[in-house]
């Protein structure tokens, strides 16, 4: 049976350019940029000096609280500075740049295999949180924090996140078909950490092989569902995607563990089951290079600090590439520099050509992007209310419930920006609720 | 390596679906297009003139006042064509020509301009045109001689058809009546040819558009025609006009057709065919209750408001004071349109059983 959510629009795939290809190591980078923020939560604090030597996977930067992440080198190298670099979100952000020596080793304490014979729930999650991971779809929320539940949320069932429902890209795809025994030991083990019992793998039918690779995966392992989902953005969000599978809605302004759900993406999976059984922190995740300016688009294995720069380089550009986004077409983010490192939540790099757009016009009410709404928003009136900039009664909309998946925008015939103004409303109630 | 130097930013999405507001609107003016030349060849050459009167009237207005206001001049989105197309499909097809033109200053320049131009009106324009035609100049909108037609076959003679108006449907429906008693409605058979008054509810000529109305109203074949086109184009959901037309059938079918009829015929008796082919109901149902923006926006919203056409179009063809219901039905719906959209506002995500947010 395939299952689905409300709403959400079917774009063009665009997956063929890679699904085949295979997951390849990408060279390691000569110079790392890495920010002290690639997660939501406060940043972490650098934990090394200017001029240090540091060895791959080597902790440089500690968690600044419990909603943190660590950081770590993704290379061997000096230390060359300390200082606020371009970052993908747009604001420059605290970076450790560290100029690479060729030096592989890894840092005392990790690559070592982990006795699992003793392994319980709270080393599990001691070991997530070490190796800094967060979620690898793009949300980046440490996962150390989604393994732990609070006292009153029983968790009865994990999702695997494997919709990858973004049109173009194909990492967590191809991570599925290489890796699924890896990706479902990683999932065990979070599961451990939550103390649930039941697994679904949510995967879009138009990723046979991956439904193969971890359908059989899945057979050797036991208590793990595999489910087949309709190919509809935004199959992959969080909410949608518990929808779709369990029919619980998560409630508005709530979390997912509010209905005993948690959900992890399978790329998070993989690199958990690196950080338990081997104490790898996360220093690298596959990557999809692709778009229709990309000579050879592929999924690749990338570090973390790769400046885009060397991402061009190494692919190669056909034609004349006018934009660069982090993530998907729909929700990634267009760069406005090379100069910009890839971060642990950096799922996607498209090489593009901006797609020809016209002016904004007025809204005719045509009422697409109300019936594309995944959340049951009605963006035509958020959209004239954000216009006015009457930002209290867009709240009254249910404005705080827009997920920006962009179905809305998608549809518009009116080419209204709506995803921008609902970022922009977002951010003005915040600066009024911080007047209050 | 390509010089990366002007790099593009802006906000996700980075994609779009092709269609635009001008694709849309166009395509509804191609949509009319069989309705049209349907017109062309029932009426004669002067319907094209009525027609094409409208739509450069209404283009025009709309460029004249956007330029006055300084605002930029949209009329190549098509939307004041659409207007001037369904204006002229609801005139009599031998109006003077000064008709179009003060039908076109009501229906772009109040109803639609002085309301905030496109997406701001309240009201359809067309009907709003119409209806201001029609209060303000009754002699030559309600006409006691209505111009006809041609039919198949009969080469390019012209009939004059005379009756009162006002006794119009009444009339009809009793030959309707009699169309039905005779033979069954959708026999499709047009051994009898034109009928009494020039029309059968049973035969081709009526559903194909000879017999006598507006210029574009007539024919509810083309004018499907192009209203399935938008559908399956997915410009128009089929419920609206699937929704319109089917309360409009089952009304007319349970009500007897006058107060009179009341005793004499009782219920279940009504001409329901008759009152699907004749009138507006298909031009209405297709083209104006499926106007964008003076409908509601869910699919339920619309759902009620084309339910709401089809009680009130049925009643005011069969009780009300005017013959045809669908113009004044439609705007008074049009008029119901914020209180629909307030009461089938969808539910948010994760809002189950929460009220009030």
């Amino acid at each position: 049976m395939v299952r689905r959510f409300h709403g959400g629009v079917h774009p063009p795939e665009e997956k063929s350019r890679t699904e085949q290809s295979a997951i390849t190591d990408f060279p390691i980078p000569k110079q790392a940029v890495v920010p002290l923020q690639q997660h939501i939560g406060a940043p972490a604090k650098a934990c090394v000096e200017v001029g240090a030597v540091v060895r791959k996977g080597q902790l440089i930067g500690e968690a600044g609280g419990f909603v943190s992440a660590a950081i770590h080198a993704p290379i061997g190298g000096t230390v060359k500075s300390i200082a606020p670099h371009p970052h993908c979100l747009g604001v420059p952000v605290q970076s450790i740049t560290i100029e690479g020596s060729g030096d592989e080793e890894w840092a005392d304490g990790t690559n070592v295999e982990r006795d699992l014979s003793a392994l319980d729930a709270k080393a599990v999650r001691d070991a997530v949180a070490a190796a800094g991971i967060v979620g690898m779809g793009g949300a980046t929320f440490p996962t150390h924090v989604k393994l732990s539940p609070p006292e009153g949320k029983p968790i009865d069932t994990l999702i695997i996140n494997g919709a990858e429902c973004e049109p173009c890209l194909t990492a967590d795809d191809r991570q599925m078909v290489e890796e699924a025994e890896k990706v479902l030991r990683g999932a065990a083990f979070m599961r451990l950490a939550l103390g649930c019992g039941r697994t679904l793998v949510g995967i879009e039918d138009n990723k046979p092989a991956a439904l193969e690779a971890m359908t059989k995966a899945a057979a050797l392992q036991g208590d793990v569902e595999v489910v087949p989902l309709h190919v509809r953005y935004p199959q992959g969000g969080e909410k949608q995607l518990i929808q779709a599978l369990l029919g619980r809605e998560v409630p508005s302004g709530g979390l997912p563990l509010d209905v005993g759900v948690v959900v992890h993406n399978v790329g998070t999976c993989a690199a958990v089951d690196d950080a338990v059984r081997l104490s790898r922190p996360l220093i690298e995740r596959v990557v999809t290079v692709t778009g229709e300016c990309a000579e050879r688009a592929g999924n690749y294995r990338i570090r973390v600090g790769t400046l885009l720069s060397d991402v061009i380089e190494h692919v190669g550009v056909k034609g004349r590439m006018d934009q660069i986004i982090l993530g998907g077409p729909m929700m990634g983010l267009a760069q406005p520099s090379t100069e910009i490192p890839l971060t642990k939540g950096t799922s996607g790099v498209l090489l593009t050509r901006e797609a020809p757009r016209g002016p904004s016009l007025a809204c005719i009410r045509c009422g697409r992007c109300v019936d594309a709404c995944p959340v049951g928003l009605t963006p035509s009136r958020l959209s004239t209310l954000l216009e006015e900039d009457l930002i209290e009664e867009a709240a009254g909309w249910n404005l705080t419930d827009c997920i920006e998946c962009g179905c809305c925008a998608y549809v518009c015939p009116s080419m209204r920006p709506i995803v921008q103004q609902a970022k922009y409303g977002k951010a003005r109630l915040q600066e009024l609720k911080a007047k209050k | 390596m390509t010089d990366v130097t002007t790099l593009k930013v802006r906000t996700s999405p980075h994609i779009t679906d092709r269609d635009t507001t001008a694709r849309i609107m166009w395509s509804v003016v191609l949509a009319l297009v069989p309705a049209f030349v349907g017109a062309l060849y029932i009426f004669g050459y002067y319907a094209g003139v009525v027609t094409l009167a409208c739509v450069v009237f209404c283009m025009f207005t709309e460029a004249v006042i956007q330029k006055i206001t300084r605002r930029p001049v949209t009329v190549g989105d098509g939307s004041a064509a659409v207007t001037g197309m369904l204006l002229a499909f609801v005139l009599p097809p031998d109006v003077p020509l000064w008709i179009p033109a003060v039908g076109a200053v009501v229906a772009i320049g109040v109803a639609k301009q002085l309301f905030g131009g496109l997406g701001c009106n309240i009201w359809n324009p067309a009907l709003i045109g119409r209806a201001v035609l029609q209060l303000s100049f009754p002699d030559v909108i309600n006409r006691g001689e209505w111009p006809i037609l041609r039919s198949l076959g009969d080469g390019f003679q012209w009939h004059r058809f005379a009756m009162n108006i006002c006794d119009q449907t009444r009339d009809l429906a009793a030959t309707a009546h009699d169309a039905v008693t005779r033979a069954s409605p959708l026999s499709m058979s047009s051994a009898d040819g034109i009928g009494k008054f020039g029309y059968d509810a049973g035969t081709l000529q009526m559903w194909l558009g000879f017999r006598p109305g507006c210029l574009g109203e007539t024919s509810f074949v083309l004018l499907a025609v192009g209203g399935i086109a938008l559908i399956l184009l997915k410009r128009v959901k089929w419920q609206m006009p699937l929704v319109y037309i089917a309360t409009v059938a089952v009304l007319t079918w349970i009500f007897p057709y006058s107060k009179a009829a009341f005793h004499t015929e009782g219920f279940f008796q009504g001409h329901p065919f008759y009152h699907v082919a004749f009138g507006g109901l298909a031009l209405g149902a297709f083209f104006m209750a499926t106007d964008m923006v003076t409908t509601p926006l869910t699919t339920l919203g619309q759902i009620l408001f084309a339910a709401g056409c089809g009680i009130l179009t049925a009643f005011i063809r069969l009780y009300g004071g005017y013959p045809e219901g669908v113009c004044y039905s439609i705007l008074l719906m049009n008029t119901a349109v914020p209180l629909i959209d307030r009461f089938t506002r969808p539910r948010v995500l994760g809002t189950k059983g929460v009220r009030g947010s």
